[in-house]
């Protein structure tokens, strides 16, 4: 008897553990309401059948914990010998198709407005890379803005093996920061273009309300409009590598005022990068810029002192390609190496970033080789 | 023919099933290290094959001993004919897979990148417009040529289908007790699988050397080569199996009432010959 | 049904071999039970292992005991092993046990060809261990396997890819043989409709791993060929589809999840009417139930792709699909609740596990059914949410309908009762742990937690203190199970041949424990 009010007791624990999760709409327990239309029918549709589960559950285990109780042989029960009941057989399969089509129901109505993409305003692509998005805006005011965002360096410093660095400075936004965040305006339909250059990756904001796969040689589209100001912050959810819970992904809406504002000081560094790009870069500078973007960019693989994790990942210092020919340097950074880890630089980098990069894996590590210049990789390309 | 016995043959221990899973380990392990670039790979590969044979002639000759002993009651026969019949499912379904992988590439993933899917046709591969046979947007294998059906691909499949027939005549005469035409239709059979084998490899060389059709020509190479490939060495085994039986039924092992060994090749034959009916009609002539 | 009646090559010996040889070439069903159910154990401590390995780093935030490429294997091997290595092979021990004594059978029908499925195992296992010492390391893309990820894989990759071909062999052949005897083998008067479900649920798993596994050995194919030979399946660039690998896994990958739960059912339909004493309620619902199961998870497939970019009608057709599962599942809870209703009810650790079975299995389908609706799986997808949900149905199902089943029938197997002090406490520990460990995983998913990650936010460090402190217990607490093993092994109460009061079936006929050679005459089933 004792067992089985034990027994009762853990079940009532579930349940209890359950409920309040219902009641917490924010916090840790339950699923965030998210900031936009699609989250919050999201969170609802998960409500709805949450609670039907519930019922069902008080139901069944009801009925089960009931005749554990009262149906014991020490309580001198004597076994029934029924063994069917076609009602009974009939009632438990036609109540269960009604629950599910009515849940069936909203369940639809939800699942075509969050596919439905038509109408957008603007249009970003987001390109995942191991591990670190891109993105491009494709159209509207800020066409032609683009830039790579990968997990903060004082998170990344953080994370690493052994690191013992206080994570408590960091709030709840551990891993959770990038260096270059996504801004997009408030109260406008944004479609996004997802894709892959390496792996599959999926794109990931819960407070967007939805997650969607990026996949390599495939665009897939999907949709947010936020009206509320503020950021929104999320991760790669799809296994990518090494790295994968380290890709994170931070989402700025900003007031169109402000999100005007942002462009314009976006396309002044774009110019600004081009004006440079035509000129002939010092030794010094390209090696400082080279330092920084290959700390982004290259350094997860061929990690921060250039030794690689070979075999996976091969050494640059000492690397016969990186000491030798300029064009064959250009050229594999350029394109990548298919069936490897090794992706194409072409559309992730611009000229002065390559230029940079190259030399910077040309003369560090001990590795010493002619500079190369923003002009050589448009040449190249 | 001894007596039949009319019980349940349980077979006491055998050392054949830890043979033959060291032999497919030595052989796999051989295969990857090949894989990998190493050098002893191969030969590794070849001596767990070898291995691989000297098990098939070990464990089949001691069921043949044994059924020719009489051992095994209409029970046992029953057992070994469902365990064939399940086992060439199994072999359906893994074709079923690469099948699969033909129907996927040309109802959805060509469509796609030639712009069903408009977002990615624009994002991503504005250039490609070229639907089935294609080797993908990024001409992967360089341009190449296709195999007609109506050459020799349409004579392998007369080829084959005569064999379904010869096979079945092979049988009649089985059941007839006539071991001189069973012999005789038996090494038709084989005959015609052998042209069909010739004629396949003959095709691969020609594909390979003068149409630039390889296994790397994208999406056509990859299904192409896969699927007739897998094809051919089940052919091949195949025809291995009908000479062991041809032999077998000139040495006088079938009887009219019990030949499980030969129907259970006659059925696989005739799933070969299914199969290429599938891979004649999507992969040559669709 | 003619003769089931048997005889061997040698009339004088009817007794097993001596010595190790008898084990490593015995063709004798309960001998390769016994091997299947011991390889098992091991494997599910290797794969427990791992389990704790990865607890272990997310115990805390921050890298600690590994690094992140490492702690992608450990997720990946563990998988790998716990299904393929452990609750397979576990099925396939008790279908190699029980289903000739239940049938009436001499043996099964391909006594040899059971022995090479059996030492296939080893084999492909080591094999798939050895990566881990290899430039490269172990596997690390996920049990899925995805490309292009797979492909980036070491010098371990084809030796991964052989074993889970041999793995699969193994599959094929130890079904075709239960199937077949199954089919061919049954005692005179054993209609179909006679057998007991657990044959009956493993005939229809059986068939479930002749039509899928040789499709999960054509995907991996695909992936050696693409990774060696320059094949195009998973490049757009060569006209294929990273996306085209997904469904054709998962086109074997659903039905191999009701291939890890539908003999547990056939065991719960064995155990609770035992301790009801009251015969199974509905059993041919529950037959027919079994079969929808097994024809609705060949079309439900692409449930664990909602996210890939589907056309939005496959999204909705799979959507209805996969919910349909809930009436047929529904059915055999159902029943067994009505079972229990008005029994004369005892509580032996087998009913225990198998009481804690339909409760918490039952969690693990809600969940699932969650999981279902296409628009929310947006957000639950690869986040804890889905590791609750399946852990859910594979420890407190699949394992927890295993350690039943052990309970149940170890006083068969070795003619002694097990201790069932320490049976009871076992699964009183297992049962709060085990609910310690998995049950906040469902709040970390929710909160926003993806699986298959190292290292987390600060925020979700609580729940997995939680989680990984269950873990530890519920790991260590599995010690006391092999201890409860070993002890009925070597000696305890000597069971009757009846053993559970309320048992019925062929099984119970015969002593405790069975003769080496099962039924050489076989009984008349009325
Ligand atoms: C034993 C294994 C097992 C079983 C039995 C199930 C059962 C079910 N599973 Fe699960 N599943 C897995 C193992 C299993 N699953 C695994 C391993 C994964 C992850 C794979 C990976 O990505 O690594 C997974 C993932 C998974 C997903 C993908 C999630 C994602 O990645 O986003 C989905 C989505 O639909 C799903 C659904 C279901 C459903 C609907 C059932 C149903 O069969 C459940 C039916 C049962 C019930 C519903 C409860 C009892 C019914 C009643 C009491 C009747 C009344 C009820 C109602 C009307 C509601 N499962
Ligand atoms: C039948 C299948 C099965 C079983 C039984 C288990 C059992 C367990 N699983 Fe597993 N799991 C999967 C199938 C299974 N799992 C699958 C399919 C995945 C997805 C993989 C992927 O994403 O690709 C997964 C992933 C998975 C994850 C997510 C990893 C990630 O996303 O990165 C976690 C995390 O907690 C986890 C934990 C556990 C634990 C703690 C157990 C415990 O129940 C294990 C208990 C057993 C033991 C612990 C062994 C016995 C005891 C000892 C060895 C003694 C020593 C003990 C100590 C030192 C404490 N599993
Ligand atoms: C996701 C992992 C990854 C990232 C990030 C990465 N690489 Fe690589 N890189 C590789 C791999 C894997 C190879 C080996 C390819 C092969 O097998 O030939 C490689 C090879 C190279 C080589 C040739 C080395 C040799 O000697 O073979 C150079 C040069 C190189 N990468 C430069 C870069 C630069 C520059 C960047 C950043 C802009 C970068 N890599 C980012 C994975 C990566
Ligand atoms: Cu990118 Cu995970
Ligand atoms: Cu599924």
């Amino acid at each position: 008897m004792r067992k089985l009010r034990e027994l009762a007791g853990l079940a009532s624990a579930f349940l209890g553990a359950t409920v309040t999760t219902a009641q917490a709409d924010y916090g840790l327990l339950n699923m965030r309401v998210g900031v936009t239309e699609t989250s919050k029918s999201v969170y609802e549709l998960h409500m709805i059948i949450f609670w039907v589960c519930c019922a069902i559950g008080v139901v069944v285990f009801g009925a089960m914990i009931w005749s554990m109780i009262h149906h014991r042989k020490s309580k001198g029960a004597v076994a029934a010998q029924f063994h069917e009941s076609t009602t009974m057989e009939i009632l438990w399969t036609v109540v269960p198709i009604v629950i599910l089509v009515s849940m069936a129901i909203p369940a639809t109505t939800t699942l075509l407005a969050m596919e439905d993409t038509s109408n957008a305003d603007m249009t970003i692509k987001v390109t995942g890379l191991q591990w670190k998005w891109k993105y491009d805006y494709v159209d509207g005011e800020a066409a032609g803005v683009s830039f790579v965002s990968s997990l903060h360096p004082k998170h990344n410093e953080a994370r690493l093996l052994g690191a013992d660095v206080d994570l408590s400075q960091f709030g709840d936004q551990y891993l959770l920061d990038v260096d270059n965040p996504l801004v997009i305006p408030t109260g406008q339909k944004v479609r996004f273009l997802l894709t892959a250059a390496d792996v599959i990756h999926a794109w990931w904001v819960p407070d967007l309300g939805w997650k969607k796969d990026a996949i390599p040689g495939f665009v897939n589209e999907a949709w947010t409009k936020v009206d509320e100001p503020g950021v929104y912050r999320g991760q790669c959810a799809e296994l990518c590598g090494k790295d994968h819970g380290f890709m994170p992904i931070v989402v700025i809406a900003k007031a169109p005022e402000d999100y005007a504002k942002w462009v314009s000081e976006q396309q002044a560094s774009i110019a600004a990068a081009n004006a440079s790009a035509d000129r002939e870069w010092t030794m010094d500078e390209l090696m400082a810029k080279g330092e920084q973007v290959y700390t982004t960019s290259c350094a997860a693989c061929h990690q921060a002192n250039g030794q690689g994790l070979p075999p996976t990942f091969p050494a640059i210092a000492g690397s016969a390609i990186a000491t030798g020919e300029p064009d064959a340097h250009i050229g594999l950074v350029l394109n990548g190496k298919a069936g490897t880890a090794m992706a194409a630089y072409r559309d992730v980098l611009n000229d002065v970033d390559l230029a940079a990069v190259l030399t910077y894996q040309r003369n560090a590590f001990g590795n010493s080789a002619s500079a190369i210049q923003p002009a050589a990789v448009k040449a190249a390309r | 023919m001894a007596h039949t016995n009319d019980h349940y043959y349980v077979p006491h221990g055998s050392h054949w099933p830890i043979v033959a899973s060291v032999a497919l380990t030595v052989g796999v392990v051989g295969a990857a290290n090949w894989f990998n670039g190493n050098a002893s790979g191969q030969a590794i590969l070849y001596l767990g094959l070898a291995m691989v044979a000297f098990m098939m002639f070990g464990w089949f000759g001691t069921v043949i001993n044994e059924s020719l002993k009489g051992m095994y009651n209409e029970q046992v026969d029953r057992s070994f004919r469902q365990g064939m019949m399940w086992f060439i499912f199994s072999e359906v379904m893994f074709f079923a897979a690469f099948f699969g992988a033909l129907f996927y590439a040309r109802v959805l993933s060509v469509p796609w990148l030639l712009g069903e899917d408009l977002s990615t046709h624009q994002t991503l591969w504005s250039a490609f417009g070229e639907n089935w046979p294609t080797n993908g947007p990024g001409n992967v294998g360089g341009d190449f040529q296709t195999i007609g059906a109506w050459g020799i691909p349409a004579i392998n499949t007369l080829l084959l289908l005569t064999s379904g027939v010869t096979i079945t005549l092979s049988h009649w005469a089985l059941k007839a007790n006539d071991k001189g035409k069973t012999v005789l239709w038996l090494i038709a059979t084989v005959a015609l699988g052998s042209v069909f084998l010739g004629f396949q490899a003959y095709e691969y060389v020609h594909a390979y050397s003068d149409l630039n059709l390889t296994l790397e020509s994208g999406i056509y190479g990859s299904t192409f080569f896969m699927l007739t490939g897998f094809h051919g060495m089940h052919v091949t085994l195949g025809t291995i199996m009908l000479i062991v039986i041809t032999i077998r039924a000139a040495k006088g092992h079938f009887s009219p009432e019990q030949h499980f060994a030969f129907e259970g090749v006659a059925w696989y034959w005739h799933f070969v010959d299914v199969v290429w009916l599938g891979l004649f009609i999507f992969v040559y002539v669709l | 049904m003619s003769t089931a009646t048997a005889t061997h090559d040698d009339h004088h010996d009817h007794g097993p071999a001596k010595g190790l040889m008898r084990w490593v070439t015995t063709t004798n069903h309960k001998d390769i039970g016994t091997l299947y159910l011991l390889f098992a154990l091991v494997m599910f401590f290797v794969g427990g292992a791992m389990a704790m390995v990865i607890r272990a780093e997310l115990f805390q935030p921050g890298l600690q005991v590994v690094d992140p490429q490492f702690f992608n294997s450990m997720t990946t091997v563990h998988a790998l092993v716990m299904i393929f290595g452990a609750v397979m092979p576990a099925f396939t021990g008790l279908a190699n046990w029980l289903i000739p004594m239940m049938i009436g059978a001499p043996d099964m029908a391909l006594p040899r060809m059971n022995n090479f499925s059996f030492w296939i195992l080893p084999f492909a296992f080591s094999l798939l261990l050895s990566t881990f010492f290899m430039a490269g390391g172990g596997p690390a893309a996920g049990w899925t396997l995805y490309p292009p990820l797979s492909l980036q894989m070491g010098d371990g990759f084809p030796f991964m890819i052989f074993a889970i071909h041999l793995a699969g062999i193994s599959s094929i052949m130890g079904s075709i043989n239960i199937v077949v005897t199954i089919l061919n083998m049954r005692a005179p008067g054993m209609t179909l409709m006679k057998m007991p479900l657990f044959v009956w649920t493993w005939l229809i798993t059986a068939y479930l791993l002749i039509a899928t596994m040789p499709v999960l050995a054509g995907a991996v194919t695909m992936l050696l060929t693409d990774k060696f030979a320059g094949t195009s399946f998973f490049s757009a660039a060569g006209g294929g589809d990273p996306v085209m690998y997904q469904h054709i896994f998962w086109f074997f990958g659903h039905p191999e999840v009701y291939i890890l739960i539908l003999p547990a059912f056939g065991i719960i339909s064995a155990i609770v009417p035992t301790f009801a004493r009251k015969p199974l309620f509905g059993y041919s619902s529950m037959v027919y139930a079994t079969a929808s199961i097994a024809f609705l998870s060949f079309i439900v497939w692409a449930h664990h792709m909602f996210t890939v970019g589907m056309p939005v009608v496959g999204e909705l057709f799979f959507m209805y699909a996969t919910m349909m599962i809930a009436v047929p599942t529904g059915v055999k809870v159902f029943n067994w609740v009505s079972t229990m209703w008005k029994g004369a009810m005892t509580f032996e650790t087998p009913m225990l596990f198998a009481v804690g079975f339909i409760m918490m299995f039952t969690i693990g389908g809600f969940s699932g059914l969650m999981l279902a609706i296409a628009p929310a799986d947006f957000q639950y997808h690869d986040t804890y949410f889905v590791v609750a949900h399946f852990h859910y149905v594979l420890v407190t199902g699949a394992i927890y309908s295993i350690m039943a089943a052990t309970y149940y029938w170890l006083p068969k197997w070795t003619g002694n009762m097990y201790d069932e002090k320490l049976g009871k406490l076992h699964f009183w520990i297992s049962t709060v742990s085990v609910n310690v460990l998995f049950f906040p995983q469902h709040f970390l998913g929710l909160a926003g937690m993806p699986r298959r990650i190292p290292d987390y936010s600060v925020q979700f460090t609580d729940w997995n203190v939680v989680s990984s402190i269950g873990g530890f217990v519920f790991g260590v607490s599995q010690l006391m199970f092999v201890w409860i093993i070993v002890k009925a092994i070597r000696g305890g109460e000597k069971a009757s041949d009846q053993v559970w009061e309320g048992a019925d079936g062929l099984e119970w006929t015969l002593p405790s424990p069975p003769p080496y050679h099962t039924f050489t005459e076989a009984p008349q089933v009325k």
